[in-house]
């Protein structure tokens, strides 16, 4: 067994969307280790979804994966269907951001966790419905014994973010995915969500990969961050270094764009112009140079790659922030 | 900041729901909105934060008379607008507008952008066809989108930002005194939220507007906002200007709001939420006795069961309902009546 879990290298992800081409992600590469919690963070339309469905083989017909992703040494991106089921649930599972939509409104949370058990063990219905409450206390439910026997209605926002986690955690998965799993929910509520899947992740030893537009959350809980723009990672670094040494603009711009507790009021945030490129045009170049402060006609003409410039720190830019100094 | 009579004077508002089980039972009546008071300064921003749940929407609802709140009173402009019917209320309003959390939804999708921008102009009959168009292109210009370019669009064609800032001309085509906007820029991405955010606050000192700003985020609110209320379960719990409040917060449910918020700067040192708040919020229709809040309460003790804490003056401009404050000594709660304390000059018995 290698120290590694995942290891995504040059993935491509293609849909094809009235005769055009729209490339949702370009060219991803990152690799992260078994027990580690990996952030990657992008606004709508960043590819950060999408590259974690590929991990998931969640992507629909319409889309071409190419490169690769190796996950415990078994390669992804081509496994047949049969394959890839055994490894969704036992390898990898996911939370989504919308726990409602995501469970079935019409069974009761006991055969909901019962059967995501029962689809990867041959369990007995009596051993899964205690499984299902060890998951379910696992996951500090309040009264869990009872919820067994509630519909998903019957419960908060909260709590039903705490039955799909316990779905999740039915086959003891090596690496879960969180989409977005805390957006949803109120502030208290995202807080105690977030401990609740560090603290799992620690004592479970999992993988976790967090994908979220919050570079907050991603420097109270992640190792390791990924920031993605248009399709691409543009600037990755264990958290630490990243926030004390921004090199990519964007990341700058994300940063400064938070409206933060010691700002005073009515002081105007540092706001970069412009939205996020149209997929569907592939342009050469950096895809921030529109709105980058620092662009220049090499930006525009030349994409850079993203390099292992410092240790542990890989950027793409041309032209990178310095220390200290804002975009 | 502010000049003699308030804007808005919202005084004891009240509302509530009756909730039908199965078979037109009634099952109980929903508090979304218990007492509320607070006043909005001309040219002022008051913040509204709270939780799913807290009457944060319903009370900006009932603000509009949309519904009517079940008691209480709403004075705008010294007008009581729980009083007006008919055509009084409707020219009230049109000093009042609001802007939702999701522009998709409040947009008319078949509509072109300035069909929806002129849409209020027409309804209020101001001017002829010729001047309300020239009016739809002075305020898409005002928000930043350029009326040739954009006035034919539907909102499909637009960005979320986009819909957002003709949400934002719609609501300023008929020249407001006040603006609500209930999670106006929560939805957006965070590079476009601040592009908004400063269009709201341009918007504001260009046209002298009177903002009520209703969000779950405690620092986006604290950006904006000159004061700041804290609600929660229907009940206002904590009034102050925004420096104070953030500053020195005297709810434990502010405290642990501010907790919650994830610091972008890894190594600043986080203490762990579950020791500021426990739990979930209990349900609107059988709200606990005494604090509503009491449940979730890490500093909660038997009075707080049996009385429910008023909104008191602890310090400058700065209310909190709490028996416990936080930052500041509160006086035995032996008394019935809690006295009122002119400021927060006690320093002594509880430390914290």
């Amino acid at each position: 067994m290698s120290e590694s879990l995942l290891e995504i290298s040059d993935l491509r992800v293609d849909f094809r969307q009235d005769r055009r081409l729209v490339r949702a992600v370009d060219g991803l590469t990152y690799s992260m280790r078994r027990g580690q919690t990996v952030a990657v963070i992008g606004e709508s339309g960043s590819g950060k979804t999408v590259s974690a469905r590929a991990i998931m083989g969640l992507l629909p017909p319409t889309a071409t994966v190419t490169g690769s992703i190796r996950f415990d040494d078994v390669e992804m991106v081509g496994l047949p269907e049969k394959a890839m089921r055994k490894h969704r649930g036992c390898g990898v599972a996911m939370v989504f951001q919308d726990p409602t939509r995501s469970l079935n409104p019409t069974m009761r949370v006991g055969a909901q966790i019962r059967e995501a058990i029962q689809t990867h063990e041959k369990a007995s219905r009596g051993a899964a419905q205690d499984r299902a409450l060890e998951l379910l206390e696992l996951v500090r439910l309040p009264a869990a014994r009872e919820r067994l026997e509630q519909y998903p209605h019957q419960l908060s926002g909260g709590m039903r973010q705490r039955v799909m986690i316990a779905i999740a955690l039915a086959a003891s998965p090596k690496l879960l995915i969180a989409d977005e799993a805390t957006t949803a929910l109120d502030v208290t509520t995202q807080a105690q969500i977030m401990e609740l899947l560090r603290d799992l992740q620690q004592r479970l030893g999992m993988g976790l990969i967090m994908i979220s537009h919050d570079l907050g959350l991603a420097a109270s809980f992640a190792d390791e961050v990924v920031v993605m723009y248009a399709g691409r990672a543009v600037e990755r670094a264990p958290t630490r270094m990243l926030f004390a040494h921004v090199r990519m603009p964007y990341t700058r711009a994300l940063l400064d764009a938070i409206p933060r507790l010691q700002n005073v009021s009515h002081a105007p945030l540092a706001a970069v112009p412009g939205q996020p490129p149209n997929l569907a045009l592939r342009e050469p170049g950096c895809p921030f140079t529109p709105r980058c402060p620092s662009a220049t006609d090499q930006c525009r003409e030349h994409a850079p790659a993203l390099e292992e410039h410092e240790p542990e720190h890989l950027w793409a830019c041309w032209h990178p922030c310095e220390d200290g100094v804002r975009a | 900041m502010s000049t003699g009579a308030p804007l808005l004077d919202v005084r004891h508002l009240v509302q509530e729901f009756e909730v039908r089980a199965q078979g037109g039972v009634r099952s109980g009546v929903v508090q979304a909105v218990s007492d509320v008071s607070f006043t909005l300064a001309k040219g002022e921003t008051l913040g509204l934060v709270g939780e799913t749940g807290s009457g944060k929407s319903t009370l900006a609802r009932a603000i509009l008379q949309a519904p009517r709140p079940k008691a209480g009173e709403v004075l705008f402009e010294g007008t009581d607008l729980v009083n007006l019917r008919g055509r009084e209320l409707l020219r009230a309003r049109r000093q009042m507008q609001m802007v939702f959390q999701d522009p998709f939804g409040s947009l008319d999708p078949k509509w072109s952008v300035t069909r929806i921008v002129e849409e209020p102009l027409i309804a209020f009959r101001t001017a002829a066809r010729a001047e309300r168009r020239r009016q739809v292109a002075e305020v898409l210009d005002r928000v930043g989108l350029d009326p040739e370019r954009y006035g034919d669009r539907r909102p499909r064609q637009l960005s979320g930002g986009q819909a957002q800032r003709v949400a934002i001309a719609r609501a300023l085509a008929l020249d407001p005194a006040l603006i609500i906007y209930d999670e106006a820029v929560s939805s957006l991405d965070v590079l476009i939220r601040a592009q908004v955010l400063n269009l709201l606050e341009r918007l504001r000192s260009e046209l002298s507007l009177t903002y009520l700003f209703i969000a779950h985020d405690l620092a986006l609110v604290k950006q904006v906002s000159d004061r700041v209320a804290v609600m929660y379960l229907g009940k206002l719990v904590e009034l102050g200007p925004a420096e104070s409040l953030y500053r020195e917060p005297l709810h434990p449910y502010t405290v642990a709001l501010l907790a919650s918020i994830p610091n972008p700067d890894p190594a600043a040192p986080r203490a762990p939420v579950a020791k500021t708040i426990q739990g979930e919020p209990p349900s609107p229709i059988d709200p606990p006795s005494g604090c509503r809040f009491r449940t979730r309460c890490p500093r909660a003790q038997e009075i707080c069961a049996t009385q429910e804490p008023p909104l008191r003056r602890l310090g400058e401009g700065h209310f909190a309902a709490c028996h416990f404050p936080v930052s500041r000594d509160s006086p035995a709660p032996a008394a019935r009546e809690p006295a009122r304390l002119a400021g927060g000059t006690h320093d002594a018995a509880r430390a914290d």
